[in-house]
């Protein structure tokens, strides 16, 4: 078999593995803890019947081996269960709300990263004069805040002082495309703002990492500028490092999601979830949870295979 | 003295001024921190330096009432997170085989779901109190601690000061505490900073989304969740909590990146 070939099945085959031991995990994370579920889910003050009932309903009379593996097959036929407090069809309101978060995560990306890439070969260019000091100094403001702080106050200063943008980001089928951006302009703003700073600095190292190479100097020997350097000898070879940090950032754009939601009150996954998880909706959360690191394992595994395609050294096989 | 840069000088000044109120809370904050002082979101004043917050009490001693509680919570983790992963760590590194790869791909797995996400699953459940945050916050971190100990240790563990230890005999407890740990100090410490910091922004994190600390305690987080509200009206109070979480993030970052800069150069290692 071809070492590319086999090295990307290798790669597939462990992230099924790991998305499994990650439902393991997140399955017994909720209901394998010490003390009685349905008591810490009820309080204190639940009464005997109230306790029996929930026990029966969420089948902990069941030994947990095969009520996970009842779970894991729902999951697997797209059966997430019921929601305990409304007792709703957990699949129909995830893919609405999976649809939003998506919308938001993707408008976010597709600023973010060509932007990213073109600061980060822009600090690169004027290495350690202005341009890339200030770059390396707004990062550092950036990663050492909180993102929903970021939130507020971009809340309080453009869209209450200045007025520009709703403050709340509220979106429904019935708006246009446009009222849907117009909405959602603010939480863009701070997410593409995190993960920026994150994938500037990342690239900007992947690049200089690249520049300190042979043939670089080799280029600026034979008289070429600096930007056709960067451009034609450096950023091609510089591609794979560039992929894995995007992906990488975007795993970390669906987390940061969750909390951004919360902020301006979009109706996505995210804020789905931290609803549930205080109303202690165990089968809610799992779903969520189970969503979540599918999406951010996924990520993770595509920077891994785009980096082995993208290695010119597997190509050529002895 | 002298021999401080002046980035690392401030860095000092400012983490030891908030860890300086956070041990002194009580006496330095002007009014208790659950007193019901004044009228709801007071502009700032000579009796109220701050202001106050939405049902009316004195923002600035909610601050430094808060400040106590985040700071505490996240040193905890801290040491927690340490010494977990380290230990783990240098254990892995040494004994190596199936210790090893248990260990590591243990890790691999809880690092490939995201800490926020896991933490929210653990606490759906978890009754959430302080001790229990600790706990979480603590133990899903030394994943990383875990990692970088391992790494710095695999690379001690080959030099021959620790075969000759275990020619003479010596136990794994002595390997790790008298031979790796002295030499894995530094870029350990460095990390402290970095980790401590990520545990600032994680209990705020929490708090915010109502699963950190509980009311009436006082914490950064749960500022911005008690003032929210007023944002809109453009009540800046919710916004605290951001500066003091800067500054503290970026005075104890120059306190790091001159603690690694020190110790390596002792070494001779890069400057």
């Amino acid at each position: 078999m071809h070492p590319i070939v086999k090295l990307v099945a290798q790669r597939l085959a462990l992230s099924i593995v790991l998305l499994l031991a990650a439902s393991v995990l997140i399955f017994a994370g909720t209901m394998i803890l010490p003390g009685d579920v349905a008591q810490s889910i009820l309080g204190q003050s639940a009464t005997e019947q109230s306790l029996a009932n929930l026990r029966e309903e969420l089948g902990l009379n069941e030994p947990a081996v095969s009520r996970y593996f009842n779970w894991l097959g729902g999951v697997l036929q797209g059966d997430l269960g019921t929601a305990l407090t409304n007792g709703k069809d957990i699949a129909e309101s995830v893919s609405y709300r999976l649809k939003n978060t998506l919308f938001l995560a993707a408008t976010a990306a597709i600023i973010s990263v060509p932007l990213a890439i073109f600061l980060g070969l822009l600090a690169v260019r004027y290495r350690d004069r202005w341009p890339d000091k200030l770059i390396s100094g707004v990062t550092l403001t950036s990663i050492s805040i909180p993102e929903f702080l970021i939130g507020y106050l971009l809340m309080y200063f453009i869209g209450v002082k200045l007025g520009m943008f709703s403050s709340v980001a509220m979106i429904n089928d019935g708006m246009t495309f446009l009222e849907k951006l117009n909405a959602i302009a603010l939480p863009v703003m701070v997410l593409v703002l995190v993960v920026l700073a994150h994938m500037m600095r990342m690239t900007r190292a992947a690049i200089l990492n690249v520049m300190q190479s042979a043939y670089i100097e080799t280029a600026e020997l034979k008289g070429l500028s600096t930007f056709n350097v960067i451009f034609k000898h450096a950023f091609p070879n510089a591609i794979s490092p560039i992929v894995n940090v995007v992906m990488l950032n975007l795993a970390y754009l669906v987390v940061g999601v969750v909390v951004i939601e919360v902020v301006f009150v979009y109706p996505g996954m995210g804020q789905y979830l931290v609803d549930h998880v205080t109303k202690r909706d165990v089968p809610v959360v799992q779903a969520c949870g189970i969503i979540f690191a599918a999406v951010y394992i996924g990520l993770n595994m595509i920077a891994d295979i785009v980096s082995i395609l993208a290695n010119p050294r597997l190509r050529h096989p002895k | 003295m002298k021999n401080i840069p002046i980035s690392a000088k401030i860095g000092l000044f400012f983490t030891s001024l908030y860890f300086f109120m956070a041990i002194f809370a009580p006496w330095i904050a002007p009014y208790g921190m659950a007193e019901v002082v004044g009228d709801v979101w007071e502009p700032s004043s000579g009796k109220f330096l701050l202001g106050t917050d939405s049902i009316g009490r004195d923002l600035l001693s909610r601050m430094i009432y808060g400040g106590r509680t985040t700071i505490f919570i996240a040193v905890m983790g801290t040491i927690l997170s340490f010494t977990t992963g380290a230990i783990l760590g240098f254990i892995a590194a040494v004994s190596g085989g199936w210790v090893d790869q248990l260990l590591s791909r243990f890790v691999d797995l809880i690092m490939a779901i995201p800490s926020l996400i896991f933490a929210l699953v653990v606490l759906s459940v978890m009754p959430v109190t302080i001790p229990v945050l600790i706990l979480v916050m603590g133990l899903l971190d030394s994943t990383r601690v875990f990692r970088l100990a391992r790494a710095v240790a695999v690379d001690i563990e080959v030099m021959d000061y620790v075969e000759a230890a275990r020619l003479r005999g010596e136990k794994l407890a002595w390997i790790i505490f008298r031979e790796i740990l002295p030499n894995a100090l530094s870029p350990l410490v460095a990390e402290m900073g970095l980790r401590f910091i990520f545990m600032v922004l994680f209990v705020s994190t929490l708090s915010f989304l109502g699963l950190g600390v509980q009311p009436p305690q006082a914490d950064w987080g749960g500022i911005v969740k008690e003032n929210k509200e007023g944002i809109i009206y453009g009540v800046s109070a919710a916004l605290m909590p951001a500066v003091a979480i800067a500054t503290l993030a970026i005075s104890v970052n120059l306190v790091a990146d001159w603690v690694l800069n020190r110790t390596t150069s002792l070494k001779g290692g890069r400057g």
